[in-house]
């Protein structure tokens, strides 16, 4: 099967590449994670994989690295078909992963860690000296100073990364993956680390960098592979491809239908918000962020993975307890505590990962929507079972929850219903604004205009609405103005009218210049 | 075919079947005598015996349903029987239905205050309910010691031990206590957002807290459950024994009490529980106790036919023996089709 990119370039023709994907598709129920992929890696190379929450990133790593099997397509090596039973198989092919959490034991050694399940052995006992003396030349190899007698705890998380790595190099290793390695590391810690992924390029070593971080990425790799909704957009040369050609490339555009909504003008700040935020600083995330939200309006929160748009939503909705600002709801200071203190103030909060954070699958529609609600009243106050029914039959009907059986496990709703279930349980609270993280992810077209259109009726009724979403297209359609987030600050707020998607997926990808 | 769909089919089935088998081996296992306007006979045995598990077991069930344990309860018995005997013992008059009440609510109340302390230490210190309640499990029978002197307290009190022996109208008191108990905790949890709200902290503790559920109060809520219900079985088991020995009341009945959960249905995972199921859980066990001493099955054996029975009662309810029972039966041509409710059970 022929590789159908836009970029057909090798680093040199006689170069072949080490691993290769070809039609990959893997399934998780009716979900698909990834829909016919194709992917390669060359020797020498670092190649980057781009793309959004859910685009199917880590399902790639698991399909190359035998932590998933392929539903269909083939994974070939040096050119050979292969398939990996287990993670241990493909570690022995050369393939070694890095995960996002450093997966090591915190409480062993240094030198434990980097042996794990591979001690080496005398006399059928584990030989410490060995493996104090292996693990010292492999450290050393990464011209890392670590004593690998200390315990792993002991040590920074960059230090723990660079352990991490040396288990993964302790094999003789082909190609390495790293997938996300410098979420938590300091600029000079990712400069360490960088030392250490151009030695392995110049060793001829493959290797595959995931980071969210574009000036990391366009630092250090020659080759981006960018993934949407499982699907393959496109695989690049770094050096040919534009950051701001590369975000489009990853957030996409949509093309569903949505009813066009008289537009309320606002001015660029609202004179009366319901919330008005300033300084919100939460480590990490966000750093001195300032935002208003007016009655009556949608606020859309664009910004990148990792731009603090989760961060600064949590924050408002008192899921998270910022460090540092001030937050005013009808211009009295408060201090969210807790959900629960948001909640009764009637700010709500839909999270992003709603079968994680939001829903309880096991219990029903019903028991899912009426529970904020009962939550409120307090145990003693059961809401009757009559009522209970007849609120939740009107939820349905309202929002269109399919199946409309109120005793159906949420567990086995599809992503738009159990997106619909979560919305009904804080509509029912009667809210004032609405923080809708990512309420349209993973959900098919059509539920999504649906809650598009939701969204609009919500404010023209005089709801306050914050949007978040990684679609740019989606922001604007939905939101009256448009908060551009950047490095955990809210760089511009904008009239949606004012916008454009080029302009936005411009605002959004801009580097931020230093400070004035 | 809906009836073998609900979720106490096959833990009723196996309760069932255990009851038939022993009344195969002999009939005189489910013989009930009527003497004197009072039934007698191994059923009533049954009912009366399983009084202090039943408590315990129904207080362990909305620990787990928070996705919590209780390894305490047999040591907050033995404290509670300890109590309730050593004022009965100063009292002056022990046979007086005064210092009796004085008792049984100081024992219970006891039951309370270290059901406070372990929900205290699992819900607002945070620490894993295994280690919290471990605590007072190793500690509480030392306590027990202090409290009766290190002596097997003995007392005589007829009302007292009315309680564990006594009959109202033709049945056992104990079996109305634990019946009462049963009925009042599934009210509180049914008739109130309890039950709810303790299951959905159970299934996703994240979810319920960002809906605003006071997970605090409701985890802390089953741990004083379970603390005042063995305070009860406390005074129950004493009331049986008239002494208070710190060492076996109480042995080992938490792990009894974990097993009958289970046997009953509710999983250790922590959410969705059932009242019911643990009743029939206690039954079985109880029934089962109850065969290997009717059955005489020697002492020395009694543990191992325990565990063997045991086996084969969980492996009957196990989903995935369903679903390989359901493929032999469907390569003999006589199942029924795997529904898909099933199949994801298997997956899961």
């Amino acid at each position: 099967m022929p590789l159908s990119s836009p970029c057909q370039y090798g680093p040199v023709d006689a170069v072949k590449p080490i691993v290769e994907l070809e039609g990959a598709t893997v399934r998780f129920g009716a979900f698909t994670a990834l829909d016919g992929v194709d992917f390669r890696m060359f020797p020498g190379e670092v190649h980057s994989l781009m793309g959004e929450n859910g685009a199917g990133k880590s399902t790639l790593i698991k399909a190359i690295t035998g932590a998933l099997p392929l539903e269909s397509g083939t994974l070939l090596i040096d050119g050979d078909p292969v398939t990996f039973p287990t993670p241990q198989a493909a570690q022995r092919a050369g393939i070694s992963t890095v995960n996002q959490d450093v997966d090591l034991l915190a409480n062993m050694s240094v030198a434990e860690n980097i042996w794990l399940g591979r001690e080496p052995r005398r006399f059928g006992l584990v030989d410490n000296r060995a493996m104090r003396h292996q693990a010292r030349e492999v450290l050393n190899s990464l011209a890392v100073d670590i004593d690998p007698a200390s315990i792993l705890g002991g040590h920074s998380l960059a230090a723990q990364q660079l352990v991490a790595i040396a288990r993964a190099i302790s094999v003789d290793v082909k190609v390495l993956v790293l997938d996300e390695p410098t979420s938590s590391l300091d600029t000079d810690e990712v400069a360490e680390l960088f030392r250490v992924i151009r030695d392995f390029k110049e060793r001829g070593v493959a290797i595959l960098f995931v980071s969210h971080f574009l000036d990391q990425v366009y630092e250090i790799c020659d080759r981006v592979t960018v993934l949407r909704d499982g699907a393959r957009v496109g695989e690049y040369l770094t050096t040919e491809l534009l950051r701001i050609d590369l975000v489009q490339k990853m957030l996409g555009r949509d093309v569903a239908e949505f009813a066009a909504r008289e537009r309320v003008i606002e001015p660029d700040m609202p004179a009366d918000p319901f919330l008005s935020a300033r300084g919100i600083t939460s480590t990490p995330g966000i750093a001195d962020a300032d935002v208003d939200i007016a009655a009556g309006e949608v606020l859309g929160l664009a910004g990148l993975l990792g731009s603090g748009r989760t961060e600064l939503a949590r924050a408002l909705t008192g899921v998270d307890r910022p460090e540092d600002g001030i937050l005013r709801i009808e211009n009295r200071e408060k201090r969210l505590n807790s959900p629960r203190q948001a909640l009764s103030l009637g700010v709500v909060y839909s999270p992003e990962n709603r079968r994680t954070e939001g829903l309880v699958p096991e219990l029903s529609i019903q028991e899912n929507i009426v529970l904020a609600l009962q939550a409120q009243r307090g145990v003693m106050r059961r809401i009757p079972t009559a009522r209970q029914r007849e609120l939740v039959i009107s939820w349905i009907d309202a929002l269109g929850i399919r199946p409309a059986d109120p005793d159906r496990k949420v567990r086995t709703l599809s992503g738009g219903n159990q997106q619909k279930v979560m919305l009904a349980r804080l509509l029912a609270l009667s809210p004032r604004l609405l923080v809708l993280d990512e309420p349209t992810r993973g959900i098919d077209v059509g539920a999504k205009v649906e809650i598009q259109n939701l969204v609009g009726d919500l404010a023209d009724n005089g709801l306050a609405v914050v949007f978040i979403s990684a679609e740019l297209e989606e922001v604007l359609r939905v939101g009256d103005r448009v908060a551009v987030l950047r490095n955990g600050r809210v760089a511009e707020t904008l009239p949606a009218d004012s916008l454009n998607a080029d302009i936005l997926l411009a605002l959004v990808a801009q580097p931020d210049l230093p400070e004035a | 075919m809906k009836i073998v769909k609900h979720r106490l089919f096959w833990p009723a089935a196996a309760l069932v079947t255990l009851l038939i088998i022993n009344t195969i081996a002999n009939p005189n296992f489910a013989r009930v005598t009527l003497q004197d306007g009072q039934l007698y006979g191994n059923p009533i045995n049954i009912l009366r015996e399983s009084a202090p598990l039943m408590l315990v077991a129904l207080g362990m069930t909305l620990v787990i349903a928070t996705r919590g344990i209780d390894l305490s309860v047999g040591a907050i018995m033995a404290v509670s029987g300890a109590v309730a005997l050593t004022i009965l013992d100063a009292s002056e008059n022990p046979g007086g239905l005064g210092s009796v009440a004085v008792a049984v609510v100081v024992a219970v109340l006891v039951g309370l205050v270290l059901g406070v302390w372990n929900g205290f230490l699992v819900s607002v210190l945070g620490i894993q309910p295994i280690i919290a309640t471990l605590v007072l499990m190793l500690a509480g029978r030392g306590v027990a010691l202090l409290i009766t002197g290190g002596f097997i307290t003995t007392v005589n009190s007829a009302p007292y031990k009315f309680i564990a022996t006594g009959y109202l109208v033709v049945l056992p008191v104990a079996f109305f206590i634990w019946v009462a108990a049963v009925v009042i905790v599934s009210v509180l949890e049914r008739r109130t957002a309890l039950g709810m709200l303790t299951e959905a902290v159970g299934i996703n503790p994240e979810a319920s807290r960002l809906a605003g559920v006071r997970s605090r109060g409701i985890i802390w809520t089953a741990y004083i459950a379970s603390g005042v219900l063995a305070g009860i079985a406390g005074v129950i088991f004493a009331s049986n024994t008239m002494a208070a020995d710190a060492n076996s009341a109480g042995y080992l009945i938490e792990l009894y009490a974990i097993l009958a959960v289970v046997l009953g249905g509710t999983s250790l995972m922590g959410g969705k529980f059932s009242i019911a199921g643990t009743v029939i859980g206690v039954m079985t066990v109880q029934a089962l106790n109850s065969a290997i001493l009717f059955l005489g099955v020697p002492p020395a054996q009694a543990p191992v036919f325990f565990a063997a029975v045991v086996i084969i009662v969980v492996l009957l309810q196990s989903p995935r023996v369903h679903s390989y029972g359901r493929s032999v039966g469907q390569l003999l041509g006589v199942g029924v089709k795997p529904t898909r409710e099933d199949k994801k059970e298997v997956a899961a």
